[in-house]
């Protein structure tokens, strides 16, 4: 084979062998939606959740359980300072004695209370819709503590040791539910969904609103749903079903 | 006709070192317990998830209110030209920018990041009444500070006026910007209320003045100053209108608030079943702080005389810290409905009516905020020519004359 011969089927060959390698991935983030790391977050998607508290079983905390699990939150023994990022409201009718339990987290709203009130801009909504705090402009004022409806926000009110490396957290910053947005990034679904349907509720379904075809937005066609606060008009992500 | 001649305090060494040194340990304690907290994490304090602003907030909020009004006094010389009130106006000023940097002082030490202040004077969020206030208070410093020095240096007295009139007009602006801090949260029933901000201004009206009347009757008692009972009558009189006017937007706040059905439950908790707020709110706010002040103000016996209206004045003051307690602490107390029309309970205590002690460093801190401010006044009047050396009825009315401004 002559020098330039070998030199194209070396090139070819490198080629081809890339493409094998970068395939499937490129082919993966394709098929789960999810996104490279520099690339930025889409307003074309608007990830939701519906929760159908119908299927929600009173008692059960393991969408609470896998969200400390995945998040690293640790209960210190002390509930009234320990961050919660979801947790079960039991709900009871006084008139009729009707029960129900569901849960609750960051509503991830379209208009976002605490964003507003956030004097740092460290409070910010993603163009797909997940709102966060930014822990290195959060300066701990708790304003949007003082204005979230949903009681989502927790102040870490204490030193934290072995952190998870995907999930910043420190004292004296505010903090909320991510929608496991390290996750989600890469085509996953929150741990909470992820949980809830281990356990066979299927209570809870994560997807993006936007898109029609989704089971979120069949499921949303189909059911009756609201959202919580709706008087105050904020749109907020998460919507109940069965309550 | 001789001019008022302003001077610095006169008291002996240890008459003035002495509460000075006073002071200095309160304002070392406020600065330990900040230490403590931060060092620690606010699980220290009486503060929690729930009760997210405590008694830090009540002191620094009311200091930041009764700034705004304590400049009450200047404003009235300056812009509506009682000019014997002249000779006060330089002292209004200074207690003014010393109550707002004492209560600014408490807010940043409670913040859970105080290394990143820098942070908050280099990001801004302009929907944020916060970020807007930080331009209020800054601004605020700057145009009292020339408002001052106009004041003070007799080359620019003739500037002194339009000073006086953009001091107030700020003033205004930055105590319904305090106001709407609360009044914007619309997840809180005790609050979502545009009246807050207005209500807040006169709050900010009758605190500010009750403030700066204990001020200037301790600053003139330090070194025996004479006192003029005709101006120490006409401003408690000047109290008494503002302590109304107050009550007056309590009772229509409280009444809007009753006549929607939403906010009943809310009402009914901080004005009757709540307990220790509804106890600070008719007894703090609208006895002590409201109808007492107005009984020794318009009563024949004690209301021209000195001690009568220092005594109005303290319970003016003590009346609006009950209401900062109650307008901050038991909005929180009451629990957030996030499915109106249901019982709610959870591990996070929705549904629950949330309890709050403070503890001994947010007290230390809060009080530590007062005394910054008084530290601040006390090292001014020591070195500056804040005090009329006589606030005498004859020196009063000097002041009508174009030479006998203040220096």
């Amino acid at each position: 084979m002559s020098d330039a011969g070998r030199r194209g089927f070396l090139g070819t060959a490198a080629a081809a062998l890339a493409g094998v390698a970068l395939a499937p991935g490129i082919r993966l983030i394709d098929l789960a939606g999810a996104r490279a790391p520099d690339e930025p977050a889409s307003g074309k998607v608007r990830w939701g959740m519906l929760i159908d508290s119908s299927k929600c079983a009173t008692g059960c905390t393991d969408c609470v359980s896998a969200c400390a699990t995945e998040n690293g939150l640790q209960d210190t023994g002390r509930p009234k300072t320990d961050a919660q990022w979801i947790r079960k409201i039991d709900l009871k009718d006084l008139r009729s004695g009707r029960q129900h339990s569901a849960p609750v987290m960051c509503q991830h709203c379209a208009n976002p209370p605490c964003v507003d009130v956030c004097p740092t801009g460290a409070s910010f909504k993603r163009a797909d819709g997940i709102v966060l705090v930014d822990r290195h402009t959060c300066i701990g004022c708790r304003y949007c503590v003082m204005a979230c409806p949903y009681k989502a926000r927790s102040f870490v009110h204490e030193n934290l040791s072995a952190q998870k490396p995907e999930v910043p957290r420190g004292k004296g910053c505010v903090e909320g539910c991510t929608l496991c947005v390290h996750r989600v990034d890469k085509g996953g679904t929150p741990a909470c969904v992820e949980a809830c349907t281990s356990a066979g509720h299927g209570a809870m379904v994560f997807g993006d609103l936007n898109d029609p075809a989704s089971p979120i937005a069949k499921r949303l066609k189909e059911l009756p749903n609201r959202q919580l606060r709706a008087d105050l008009r904020l749109d907020p992500g998460v919507r109940y079903s069965g309550v | 006709m001789a001019a008022v001649v302003h001077r610095e305090l006169a008291a002996e060494a240890w008459r003035f070192y002495g509460p000075v040194l006073a002071i200095g340990a309160l304002v070392a304690a406020g600065f330990a317990a900040f230490v403590y907290m931060e060092t620690n994490g606010h699980f220290v304090t009486g503060m929690d998830n729930q009760i997210v602003w405590g008694l830090p907030h009540v002191f620094a909020v009311f200091l930041i209110v009764a700034a705004s009004g304590a400049l009450n006094v200047a404003s009235v010389a300056s812009v509506f030209g009682r000019t014997q009130y002249k000779p006060l106006a330089p002292l209004s000023a200074l207690v003014s920018l010393a109550l707002l940097a004492g209560g600014l002082a408490i807010l940043a030490a409670d913040l859970g990041r105080p290394d990143r202040l820098v942070v908050a004077m280099t990001h801004f969020n302009l929907t944020s009444i916060f970020a807007l206030n930080m331009f209020l208070y800054s601004g605020f410093f700057a145009i009292v500070g020339v408002y001052l020095w106009f004041m003070m240096e007799r080359r620019m007295h003739r500037y002194t006026g339009t000073a006086g009139i953009a001091a107030f007009v700020w003033r205004i602006i930055l105590t319904t910007g305090t106001g709407s801090i609360f009044g914007f949260l619309v997840g809180r029933e005790a609050y979502d209320s545009a009246l807050l901000g207005p209500t807040f201004v006169v709050y900010s009206l009758a605190y500010g003045t009750a403030a700066f009347l204990v001020v200037l009757d301790l600053a003139s008692r330090w070194d025996a100053r004479a006192f003029d009972p005709e101006t120490i009558a006409k401003l408690g009189r000047l109290l008494a209108v503002l302590v109304a006017a107050a009550l007056y937007m309590t009772a229509v706040f409280h009444l809007t608030k009753l006549y929607m059905a939403r906010s009943r439950d809310v009402e009914a908790f901080l004005l009757v079943q709540g307990g220790i707020y509804p106890l600070l709110f008719w007894l703090g706010q609208i006895a002590i702080g409201g109808v007492l002040p107005l009984v020794l103000l318009y009563s024949p016996r004690t209301g021209t005389t000195r001690g009568g209206v220092l005594a109005a004045a303290v319970l003016v003051v003590l009346g609006g810290l009950a209401q900062m307690y109650v307008t901050i602490i038991g909005a929180q107390a009451w629990p957030q409905p996030i499915f109106p029309g249901w019982q709610e309970s959870s591990s996070f205590f929705d549904g629950e009516i949330h309890s709050y002690a403070p503890s001994l460093p947010e007290v230390f801190l809060a009080l530590g905020g007062v005394a910054l401010a008084a530290a601040l006044i006390a090292v001014a009047l020591k070195a500056l020519r804040f005090l009329p050396e006589s606030c005498t009825d004859s020196s009063s009315q000097q002041h009508t004359s174009p030479q006998a401004r203040p220096r």
